[in-house]
Order: structure tokens, then C-alpha cells, then sequence
């Protein structure tokens, strides 16, 4: 009677189970037959942060995300886009990813801002053969697989990498701020951290500088007073914090309030508004490296900027830019695949060249990076509010 | 020297956290021999108290002395109504069952409030939501003055490490003599110490106990305002870590001993600052929890605890 009993409640269960699932999308075969200036829907799937630790990563990218979608869906092509929040937890990503592929039937996924989170995915994406787009995660191991060398057949990015921006972080305190005693603080378990400090460490070291502390701390934590204080002891001529902005910014304020007065540079971790809610006061003297600055001069970013404030009512930030440009992209080799076959997408993808993207021009090397310059930006809130003026651009 | 002595303030203003959380767990568990896995939420309950004190009362941007204690007060006592409650509701029905059940319903408490905390607010007062959604919020350290204190060495404290070592010594002179000295006092020393016997002695033993939440709940809330206005980044999850930071804090000093959980605060505050200090960061708590395990194999009842023969 139990057993009985227990198998009609699990019945039940898996019953509402299926139940509760969103209906399948209207396009369930992914390669519908392609037809001249390809008409039909392009499925997206964008796994992306918009709770927890680094909640803006995941709504800015999604801002720029949406806005492309919608741009997109003016002419013959359609884009819609299924967003799915991973929690900023790493063990959700495998889950949401396949749950993307299998339940939504996505043609190509845009996902993680953060790197370890995209590391994740990747392997995913390769093993279904599903193009992947990163928007912005910098580190190599993204689209390289470290354990063979090789580059993951499936996966792109729209960025450039963490040896790159680190050299660029190099040279921006070498050659702008003309110092050369540097102190690394870098968050130990998180890959996009210490690839970013070891590309700063190594061009840094090159061109004439010195690491004189490096110390670590772990994404969450929130007392930084010890490190700081022993890296006070040492003298630093700046300290470089190759972190995500909610730490990023407690490290300042807590930096500050032990009388380091020392300019603090990051990386595009750093990118997002929410930075200075510990206090505008602190950020003086602070910059980090980004890959778009609303600022920039180049054809295209004036009415990107413009539509973007249309839709949201505020700039746009490197990541709503970048997520912004995935989908383009996507787009774009959705065009010259002239279907949405997933491999055919990703044949397309891989043969990306010199696509006007916002951020840059895009063309998709051998390791499935994109090689752009970067900007440097200064954190100002001078006027009340916070804003990142361009300091200089920096060519690959 | 000016680093160690630096390195010090910051281990014992870590340690201030730590110990005015872990006397919470000490108490209860003195009177009802109950690890409270809730009341690391309730620390973090005391942050967003504290943040609804400062929108109610209209000091987010005072800067001044005179208005962060009310708001201190009104977060502890927010929380000793919430620790009356949780008691009252989920722990009094579970007095005469096993021990493991009523830690077990409390694993549930704070799971029910961490992720209750998450869910998307329903209402909203200009700054503050409730519930208190998955997002991070920023506490408003404009409460209290900017003050930097630097001495000529070079050594700095800021206006919340001051506010923070004043309201604990404070808070922890007055706890002192609460137990030592009024009845309610003493009639939580005597539930501590047998809860039938008391109870045969004519004690209310449950509302004994239900005082015992209420100060240990607004000790939490006063340690929840205090951080949050030195790391003003808080979410409903932050109480977990730190929770259970103050929970080692407290079996380190010896659970259910008072003056025990103050050291054992200060203890491990210090040792994890000195650790990440003077050896490597990145083994940090390794090596801290490493000396607290050493510690405890030395003294398995913690520093000042007693180890209470059973009689059979």
C-alpha cells in the first residue's frame, strides 16, 4: 500500500513537473531550411548572473543583449532571446546551459561574463555542438581547452584576452603614471583574477617594473585589512586589484581607511555602477582597464549609445556593449551561414572578419578571440554621480 | 611595529564581530543545550533592521554621532522580537523532543530566512525593500562622521572601528551585568545550570529562555549594524559565513560560557589576521581553523570552559 502509494506520488510529481515547463518554443527543429536573406527566428540562449555577488555582470549584459534582439527583429530576421540566471554560482551553469539546449532548443548560447563560469559552460558546449559566444570573459582557458592545447571548436568570444589586458594595465602604469613599485591583489579561486594578475605580473616585470606584494583574498569576502595592512608595510607606488567590482570596492574603502593613498588600477571587472556604492569618496585615483567607453569615437558607438539611453535611460557600460555585439554577431553568421544550423553557425562564426562591431572591429582569430585595443577609464565621482571617463586607448 | 600594531586593531575590531555573535550562541545554548544555526541570520536580520532603522528614522546622510545609536537600538530591538519569535514558534514545541530535532528545525530557521530574505520585495520604502531580494544592498555609511583617526606613526582607525570597540565593550560591561547581577540573571544562570531543578524552584523557565533569545538576537543585530557600516555591501546570505565563523569563535572559548565567547571572538579574529598578515593570505582560514583544531585538542571543552561531570 506504502510502495503504491509512494509510486502514484511520484507519478503526480513528475506529472507537474512536466507540467510546470514553458511551453517548447515555436521553432523546434534548429535548422529550419534556409532560404535568400534568411527570414525566420535566430533562438538565443543567454545564461547570465542577474542575482548574486556579480549581479550587474549578468543585467548589463543582458541590456545590451535585448537591445541587439530587438534591432535585429526590425528586418526579416527574427532574435529571441531566452535568459536564464545562474545565481553568479558556478554550479548552476552546467544546469541552466543544458536545460537551454534541451528544453528551449536554442540554435547558439551567449554566456558568462565571468570567466570561470564560462569555463564551465564550454565543455557543454562543445560535447552538444552548440555555438557558444562569451561576451566578455577574458581569460585564455575560455576558448582554449588547457588540458590538450587545443581550441574548443564551439566557442568564441567577442573579447580580448586576460595576457592582453593585463599587458595593457602594465603599460598604462608604466607609461601614464610612470610608476614602477606595484602590489597585486588577486582573488585566489577565480580564474578570470589570476590570469588578469599573472598578464599584468609578466608584461609588467618586462618593462621595467616590480611586484613588491602579492597577496590574495576569495570572492565573497568582505575584510581585506590584513592584506592590505601588510601590503601597506612594503610601500607600493600602486596596487593593482584584478577583481570583481563588489570586492573591488570594499579593497578601496578599506585601502583608504588605512591611509593608502595610492591610485588603485583594476580590470573590466571592475565595470559597473555599483562600484562606489561603498562611499564616492574613496575613489580617487582609481582606474581600470575596459574594452568600450560610451565616449569613444568610432562610427556605429554614437547611435548605440543613443538607442541604448533610449531603452534604459542611462549609459552603457563595457558589458551591455559587448553583450550587445555577441548577439550581432550571431546574427551576422546566422546571415552568411544562411540557416541556423548549429554547425553551419559555427562554421560562419569561425570565418568572422572585420565585423564593425561597437566595441571594435571583430574578426575571430585561430583561438577564437577577437583582437581589439582597449581603454583605459578613471573611476570620477566628482559630480555626485559615478561616470568613467576615457583616459586613453591602448592598441593591441 | 606600526604593522603590527595596525594588524592588532584589525584583528581585534574582526574579533569584536565575531565575539558579539558568538555570545548569542553561547547563551542559548547554556540554556537549552541548542546550537541556534539561526542566528547567524539574525546577525544579517540585523543589518537590514539596521538599514530600515536608518530610512524610518531619517539619518542616512546625518553624519553624526548622535544618530547611529538610536538606529542601533531600534535594529536590536527589531531582533529580540524576531529571536522572541523563532523561539516562541519553532523551538517551544521542540523542548521535550530529541536534541538533534530542534537542530534540525533550526538548520530550517535559517535556510527559511536566508532565502526567504531573497525573495523579490513586495514592499518598498524609499531605500529599503522587504523582503530583501537576491541583490546586494548598500547600507548608508553616511550615518556616521567620515572621521579618520591617523596617528603620527601612521596608524589609522576609522569612525566605525571606534564606534564598534566602544559599543561592544559597552554592550559586553551591560551583559555582564545582566547575568551577574539582576534576577533575570540569575534565573538564566540557574536554567543553565539544571532547567528542571530551576523550574521545580518556581523559575518561568520559558520565559527565562525567551529573554535569553532576546538578548542574544539584539546582540547579533547590534554586531549586524556595526559591520554593515564598515563593509557596506549586505545581502541575506552574509550571515552564514560569519555565522559560522562565530560559532567556531564560541566552541573555541568554551560553548556556553560567557566570558568564553568574548575571547574566543577576539581570539579568532586575531589569529586570522596575524595568518593572513604575517604568512600567506591564501591560507588563511587553513591555517586559523588549523590552530583551532590544535586548541581543541588540548582543551576539548574550549579556553574557558568547564567540563560538567554527568551524574548518573
Amino acid at each position: 500500500m506504502v510502495r503504491k502509494f509512494a509510486l502514484l506520488l511520484t507519478g503526480v510529481l513528475a506529472a507537474l513537473l512536466v507540467a510546470g515547463c514553458p511551453p517548447p518554443p515555436a521553432t523546434q527543429n534548429p535548422s529550419p531550411p534556409p532560404g535568400p536573406g534568411l527570414s525566420g527566428t535566430l533562438v538565443l540562449g543567454h545564461f547570465a548572473s542577474l542575482t548574486g555577488n556579480t549581479a550587474m555582470f549578468g543585467e548589463s549584459t543582458d541590456k545590451g543583449v535585448k537591445l541587439a534582439a530587438e534591432e535585429i527583429s526590425s528586418g526579416n530576421l527574427k532574435v529571441t532571446v531566452h535568459t536564464l540566471d545562474d545565481a553568479s554560482q558556478q554550479q548552476q551553469v552546467p544546469l541552466i546551459v543544458n536545460r537551454l539546449i534541451s528544453q528551449y532548443s536554442v540554435h547558439a548560447l551567449v554566456g558568462e561574463v565571468a570567466s570561470s563560469r564560462s569555463i564551465a559552460a564550454a565543455p557543454i558546449a562543445d560535447s552538444r555542438q552548440v555555438p557558444m559566444v562569451s561576451p566578455s570573459s577574458t581569460n585564455p582557458d575560455v576558448t582554449v581547452d588547457p588540458r590538450t592545447g587545443k581550441t574548443r571548436p564551439y566557442v568564441f568570444r567577442v573579447c580580448f584576452t586576460d595576457p592582453f589586458q593585463g599587458a595593457v594595465i602594465a603599460r598604462f602604469v608604466r607609461e601614464h603614471l610612470k610608476l614602477s613599485r606595484a602590489a597585486l591583489l588577486v582573488d585566489a579561486k577565480n580564474a578570470y583574477s589570476v590570469g588578469l594578475g599573472k598578464g599584468f605580473r609578466d608584461h609588467f616585470t618586462r618593462i621595467g617594473g616590480t611586484i613588491v606584494a602579492e597577496e590574495s583574498y576569495n570572492e565573497g569576502d568582505t575584510d581585506f585589512r590584513s592584506q592590505l595592512t601588510k601590503i601597506g608595510g612594503v610601500k607600493p607606488e600602486v596596487l593593482i586589484v584584478p577583481g570583481y567590482y563588489r570586492e573591488a570596492g570594499l579593497i578601496v574603502q578599506q585601502a583608504r581607511n588605512l591611509g593608502l593613498g595610492i591610485p588603485v588600477v583594476g580590470g573590466d571587472g571592475w565595470d559597473s555602477p555599483t562600484l562606489t556604492n561603498v562611499g564616492p569618496q574613496y575613489f580617487n585615483d582609481c582606474y581600470f582597464s575596459n574594452h568600450f567607453s560610451p565616449e569613444e569615437t568610432r562610427p556605429g558607438v554614437r547611435e548605440f549609445v543613443e538607442a541604448y539611453r533610449r531603452k534604459y535611460g542611462e549609459a552603457p557600460n563595457g558589458l551591455a556593449a559587448l553583450g550587445y555585439d555577441a548577439v550581432k554577431i550571431l546574427a551576422d553568421a546566422a546571415r552568411r551561414a544562411g540557416s541556423f544550423d548549429r554547425k553551419a553557425l559555427r562554421d560562419a562564426l569561425e570565418n568572422t572578419r572585420g565585423y564593425p562591431g561597437v566595441t571594435g572591429q571583430i574578426s575571430i582569430d585561430e583561438q577564437h578571440n577577437a583582437v581589439k585595443s582597449a581603454v583605459i577609464v578613471r573611476v570620477d565621482t566628482s559630480s555626485g554621480a559615478t561616470s568613467f571617463p576615457l583616459v586613453t586607448t591602448i592598441a593591441p | 611595529m606600526q604593522v603590527f600594531l595596525q594588524q592588532l586593531i584589525n584583528g581585534l575590531h574582526l574579533g569584536a564581530t565575531y565575539a558579539l555573535i558568538a555570545l548569542g550562541y553561547t547563551m542559548v545554548y547554556g540554556v537549552l543545550r541548542l546550537i541556534n544555526f539561526a542566528h547567524g541570520d539574525i546577525f544579517m536580520l540585523g543589518a537590514y533592521a539596521g538599514l530600515f532603522a536608518a530610512v524610518i528614522l531619517g539619518v542616512t546622510q546625518s553624519a553624526s554621532w548622535g544618530a547611529v545609536f538610536p538606529v542601533i537600538l531600534m535594529a536590536m530591538a527589531i531582533c529580540a522580537v524576531v529571536g522572541m519569535a523563532i523561539e516562541r514558534f519553532a523551538y517551544r514545541k521542540l523542548r521535550t523532543a530529541p536534541r538533534l530535532n530542534a537542530l534540525i528545525t533550526a538548520i530550517g530557521v535559517s535556510l527559511f530566512l536566508e532565502y526567504g530574505g531573497q525573495l523579490p520585495p513586495m514592499i518598498r520604502i524609499d531605500g529599503f525593500d522587504f523582503p530583501f531580494g537576491a541583490q546586494t544592498k548598500t547600507f548608508p555609511t553616511g550615518i556616521l562622521p567620515p572621521t579618520q583617526i591617523t596617528t603620527g606613526t601612521g596608524l589609522s582607525l576609522s569612525a566605525v572601528q571606534v564606534l564598534t570597540f566602544v559599543v561592544t565593550l559597552v554592550l559586553m560591561v551591560g551583559l555582564n551585568a545582566i547575568v551577574r547581577r539582576t534576577r533575570i540573571g540569575v534565573a538564566m544562570r540557574a536554567v543553565s545550570a539544571d532547567r528542571e531543578a530551576a523550574a521545580l524552584m518556581g523559575i518561568p523557565t520559558d520565559r527565562v529562555i525567551l529573554f535569553t533569545f532576546a538578548l542574544g538576537s539584539a546582540l547579533a543585530a547590534a554586531a549586524g549594524v556595526l559591520y554593515a557600516l564598515d563593509k557596506p555591501t549586505i545581502d541575506p546570505l552574509m550571515g552564514l559565513y560569519v555565522g559560522l565563523k562565530a560559532f567556531v569563535a564560541a566552541v573555541l572559548g568554551g560553548i556556553g560560557s560567557i566570558p568564553g565567547a568574548m575571547l574566543g571572538g577576539f581570539v579568532l579574529g586575531l589569529t586570522e589576521t596575524f595568518v593572513a598578515g604575517y604568512l600567506a593570505s591564501s591560507w588563511r582560514d587553513a591555517i586559523a581553523f588549523g590552530i583551532l583544531i590544535l586548541i581543541l585538542i588540548v582543551r576539548p571543552t574550549g579556553i574557558l570552559g568547564s567540563s560538567v561531570r554527568e551524574k548518573v
